[in-house]
Parts: C-alpha cells; structure tokens; sequence
C-alpha cells in the first residue's frame, strides 16, 4: 500500500487510492451526461456541478497533482462540449480546481465527512471564482457574482459532495 | 532535465492549461467559423443524444401507461369543464374574428405587411447544459427535420429561444434567459421598444428603456420583429419590476410568458411568410376611409357645450368622401369647405373623422358602395377618455413619442377599434340621426356663423337625405381621438 507523509498536522500516513478505468471515464460520463438530463424534468438540479464534485472526489482520493490536473481538464472540456461557450472556459477552472484538490488532499485527512464539506464548498468558491475571471477577462462578458446565490450553491453542492463521496468510496480501489 | 523531474507537476499543470487557453484564444478568435471544434462538440453530443433520448421516450411511454389508463379519474367533469370553456372561448372568438377583419382592413390601407408563421416543427427537449451558465437546450430534431440555425423556438405560451447550432438529430437552443442571448420587444401598451436579454441568474430583463419612459409593472411583452429573427407580436413575458439603472436606462425584470425550466415540447418556426394582409370578403376599401386618415380632426365637443354641436355636425367633414362617392352629388350642399369649418371651429385634431363617413353611409345609403363593415359588437369607445383632453393633437401624431408612432400604425387592431367603435355608435343612430334644418339657408352655408349660435332641436329634424351627414352628434361619439 502506497502512503504518503501528513505534512502539517502530523506524521500519520494517508492511504492513496486508485479507480478502475471503467470506472475513471464512466463515472463523469454519467454523472456529467446525467447533470445535463435531469433538469428538463427537475430543474433545481441545475444548481447542482457534478463534474466539479468528481473532480475534487478523484484529485483527493488519487493524491495526486498530475492526476488531478488531467482529470479536471477532461471533465471541464466535458462539460464545455454541453454548452454554447468556446471549449476551455471550465476545463480551465477544473484543471486549477483538480490541482489545488489534489495538493490539499496531500496534507489534509479528506475522509472525514466535516472536511469534505468544507473542502467542497472551499472549492466551488475557486472554481466559481476562475469561472467569472476567465468569463470577464477572456470572454468580455459582463458577468457579475450574486453572492447570496453563489453561498446556496456551495452549500448545496457541499452537502451533495458529502453523500456523493460516500457512495463513490465503493469504488475505490487501495493502492 | 532534472528541473522538470522535480517540478513535473507544476510542468503539467502550466501545459494543460497553457493548451486550453490557446484552444480558447482559438475559439474566440474564430467564433463565427465553425472548424475542428465544432466536430469536438459534435461528437459529444451524438455520443449523449441517442441515450438522452432513449430516456426520454421510455419516461414518456411510461407516464403515457399512467395517463392513458390509470390516471382516467375525473375525466367526466373535465369534460363538462372543458366544454363550457369551449362554448365560451367559441363566442369570444367570433367577436375577435370581427375585430381582426376590422384589423386587416386598416392594415391594408396602411399597406402593412404581415408575417405569417407558415410551418412549424414540433421536437422534444431531450437535455440542457447542465450548468447555470449557459442556458441552452437540446432538441431531439435536427437538420434532417428541416431544422436551421436561428430559426425561432416557441411554445402556445410564448417565445422560448432561437436555435443555436444544428447537428443532424439535434439542435441545440439558446433560451432568452442566456446572457448572450437578445430578442427584439415591444411593451404592449407604451409601445416602447428594447433589447430582451438573460442575466447571468437565468432571470430575463428588458434593456435600452430610457429611465424617462413610464413603464408600468404588469405590462407586457411581445416581440417587436425588429431583431429579424423572431415574427412579430410573440408573447415574450410581463414586466415584474421597473427600477432605475445605470447609464439613463431602466432596469425591467421581466416574468417569461413560458416556464423556461420546464419545457418538454417546443415548436420550431421553420417557414416565416411576409405578405399584405388578407382582406378578401371584407368588401372594398372605401375612398372615406383612406381620407379619412389623412383629414384634420373635428373640434371638440364638451358636453353642454352647445355652441360646438353644429359645427361638429356640420358636413365639413365629410365633404372629401362625397366628393369621393359620384353618388354623392346630392349632397355637395352640405360638404363645402370642410377644412374651413374645421378650422373656424377651432378644431383640435382630437378627431373622428373616421366616424363621419360612416355617417354618410348610414345617414345616405346611396352614397356607399358598400354598408359599413363595423358592427357593434366593437367594445367600448377606446378612446373616449383622451376626448376630453383640450389640447390639440397634431391631425398626424399618434402618440406622445415618435419610437411609438410606427408601432402603433402597424399595430392595425389597436388603431383601428376607436374610430370603428365610433363609427358603430354613429351608423347605428344614424337612422334616427337628427336633422338640422331648423335654420334650412344657413345649411347651405356650413361656414355661416348662425349655424353655431343657433343649435337646431331634435325634436325639429326632417329626415331628409340631404341631410344625412346631419347627425346630432353624442357628446361620446365626439371625442374620438385622432389615431394614427
């Protein structure tokens, strides 16, 4: 079993984790292709970014950078083919989001359903952040956070990362 | 070498992301074309269509076992409902059946041309986005089904978006509470124009309203056709909120007219038609009307104001549409210098003119070649109410603005209703119209003076038909103001 050094708050050893390839490709594409479905018959899951949670569940899980990097990517360009904007709008945001995921997943215990939480609220914040930057900066369009908004979808997201992951631990596969 | 083995990591991220900002930066800068990336997106969505789809139709078969046989409850009473409805919206529809030819005869003479919605495709929404940012549908119809790109997409409710891309089974729609999207409105009453857009909250807002204009809350939308894209007088929303905003314009949040996040059925327009409206069976377009549009108004009357009766009722008015009808030769007496007497009387172009041919063609049949088309079912004297405003309106303006002058021109059943009402109330009186030969010279004579000082009795009238113009005129059926 591989294991890799707590660096902060102290010397355990964290387990790391590893997914089928099966596994690896058909969970965003049913979760993404799912995300894209389900509001035509129950709008409210609009709010909901399943590729973003994945994202966070495989970089944290893998504890790796270099894997959270290209799984991001792939499940940003993913979710970039459903739209109408130009490709890499959030393959960009997932990329940065599945890097910091896997660096924090790194130093910090993630299995703890509190850290979770906050971990995904933590980064629906950077991913909706990147996302605005890379609209009004790249993009020149207008967009503007409504915060209020962007704090209920981080909660929900959050409490939907913490019931996701557990269920996604089933196919976690020990290094 | 040995850099990027310690920093393979970092190396990977900048790549990756130096990779898709280029493919970005490509995109951006070739958003018109459509190259490689349009295949990226094309594969895509094959590859989730045909699954989406499969969904779909099992949920529909399966809601179709529960509505066709399980869900039957109630279904007597619904009948019975329904039937009444029926019956109810069968009267309503031959009222506005007679309102529309009104409509379509004024349109003609105006010259209008109407856009007709020839075909429609029925499709299914089969998938969205998924994310909040980009408010687009897909449709399970595509090329194949005849489907182009900005073709516009609505439902019986209302506008819902215009079709983005087209793919060979599937279409892809961008729905009006998009940022990126525009649809060209008009405020139903106002008849102010602006820009409908999306916010980046999937709420709908109406832009380029000058913070000056009087919108109200509750006013509707519908589409202007100005934006090329979507027919004109399409149901957009209401507007729910009017607020000042930045840059001298309103900030109007708009209500859609259709639930935007639930749609399961849409109809794409496919074939639009621009042709003159059909006016065959409405009879011809008689010369007083197209005069009657083009004449300066009567003055006034305010009620009790006894001195302004004969001049309103004096022919002046009427003069151009006799002299336009050969029949109406016997009445030259009456029709001299109707511009003077308009003027003399100090006549504000608060108008019905239009009423006073129908005069003619009640009070003297044989000088139309056609009964009048308005019934009386016409509602209510729209207009009675501005009547009373003293002013004097210029004989050409419609309104108060000039954006809403062309609006309301080609807004053929809204010009049309008022002066039609009048002309109703008028034809219908005519018959019983009182003449005014209580001072039989002075009649000959419409500019003379007397005529105005003194008012003749009802009780006096002789129904002559050289009279016929002679109306006693209401003081409701003489406050028509001038429509455009």
């Amino acid at each position: 079993m591989r294991t890799v050094n707590l660096s902060y708050t102290s010397r355990e050893q964290v387990e790391v984790y590893r997914f089928s390839w099966p596994m690896s490709v058909g969970l965003p594409v049913l979760l993404v292709g799912l995300q894209a479905f389900l509001p035509v018959r129950l709008p409210f899951f609009r709010i909901f970014d399943f590729g973003l949670l994945l994202t966070i569940f495989f970089a944290v899980s893998r504890r790796s950078q270099l894997s959270g990097t290209l799984t991001g990517a792939a499940i940003g360009l993913l979710q970039d083919a459903f739209t109408h904007t130009p490709f890499g709008v959030f393959g960009i945001a997932k990329t940065l989001v599945g890097y910091g995921a896997s660096s924090i997943g790194i130093r910090i215990d993630v299995e703890n359903p509190g850290s979770r939480f906050l971990l995904a609220f933590f980064f629906y914040g950077v991913h909706q952040a990147v996302f605005v930057a890379i609209e009004r900066e790249l993009m020149g369009q207008s967009i503007h956070l409504n915060l209020g908004q962007e704090a209920g979808a981080a909660v929900a997201n959050s409490v939907m990362a913490v019931f996701l992951f557990a269920l996604l631990n089933r196919f976690k596969i020990r290094d | 070498m040995n850099f990027f083995s310690r920093h393979k990591n970092t190396v990977v991220l900048a790549t990756v992301l130096l990779a898709q900002f280029l493919l970005l930066a490509m995109q951006v800068k070739r958003q018109t074309a459509e190259g490689p990336v349009r295949l990226i997106r094309l594969l895509t969505v094959s590859a989730f269509a045909p699954f989406e789809r499969l969904l779909i139709y099992s949920g529909e078969n399966l809601r179709g076992i529960w509505s066709n046989y399980i869900d039957l409850r109630n279904v007597r009473s619904e009948n019975a409902r329904l039937k009444a409805e029926a019956e109810r919206m069968r009267l309503e529809r031959a009222r506005e059946q007679e309102d529309a030819r009104q409509a379509r005869r004024i349109q003609a003479l105006l010259g209008f041309k109407e856009q007709w919605i020839d075909t429609t495709v029925a499709a299914q929404v089969i998938g969205t986005s998924g994310t909040e940012s980009s408010r687009v549908l897909y449709l399970d119809k595509g090329t194949k089904d005849g489907i182009r790109a900005d073709m516009p997409v609505i439902t019986p409710d209302g506008v819902v978006g215009k079709v983005l891309t087209v793919y060979g089974e599937t279409a892809q729609v961008l729905v009006i509470n998009d940022p990126t999207s525009g649809v060209g409105a008009t405020l139903v009453n106002s008849r102010l124009q602006g820009i409908v857009k999306g916010t980046p909250t999937g709420d709908v807002q109406l832009n380029y309203i000058m913070s000056d204009e009087a919108v109200q809350p509750g006013e509707a939308l519908v589409t202007s056709g100005g934006d090329r894209v979507f027919p004109k007088g399409l149901p957009i929303g209401t507007a729910v909120r009017v607020s000042p905003g930045r840059n001298l314009f309103l900030d109007i949040k708009v209500k859609p007219a259709v639930d935007l996040d639930r749609l399961e059925e849409v109809l794409v327009i496919t074939e639009q038609k621009s042709r003159a409206p059909d006016t065959a069976g409405l009879g011809p377009i008689r010369a007083a009307d197209i005069l009657a549009e083009h004449l300066p108004g009567v003055p006034q009357t305010m009620p009790g104001d006894a001195s302004q009766q004969p001049s309103q009722s004096a022919p002046g008015q009427t003069a151009p549409a006799a002299g336009a009808t050969p029949q109406a030769a016997p009445q030259k007496p009456l029709t001299a210098k109707p511009q003077t007497v308009a003027a003399a009387a100090g006549a504000s172009a608060a108008k019905p003119p239009l009423a006073k041919p129908a005069r003619i063609s009640a009070g003297a049949p044989t000088a139309v070649q056609k009964p009048p088309a308005p019934k009386p079912t016409t509602p209510k004297p729209v207009t009675a109410p501005k009547s009373a405003t003293p002013k004097p309106v210029s004989p050409n303006a419609s309104g108060p603005k000039p954006k809403t002058t062309a609006a309301v021109q080609s807004a053929g059943a809204n010009a049309a209703k008022p002066p039609v009402a009048k002309a109703a109330k008028t034809s219908a009186s005519a018959s019983t119209a009182v003449q005014k030969p209580a001072v039989p010279k002075p009649v000959t004579k419409p500019g003379s003076p007397t005529i105005v000082q003194k008012p003749p009795s009802p009780k006096s009238a002789t129904p002559k038909p050289a009279s016929a113009s002679g109306v006693k005129p209401k003081p409701a059926s003489a406050g028509g103001t001038r429509q455009p």
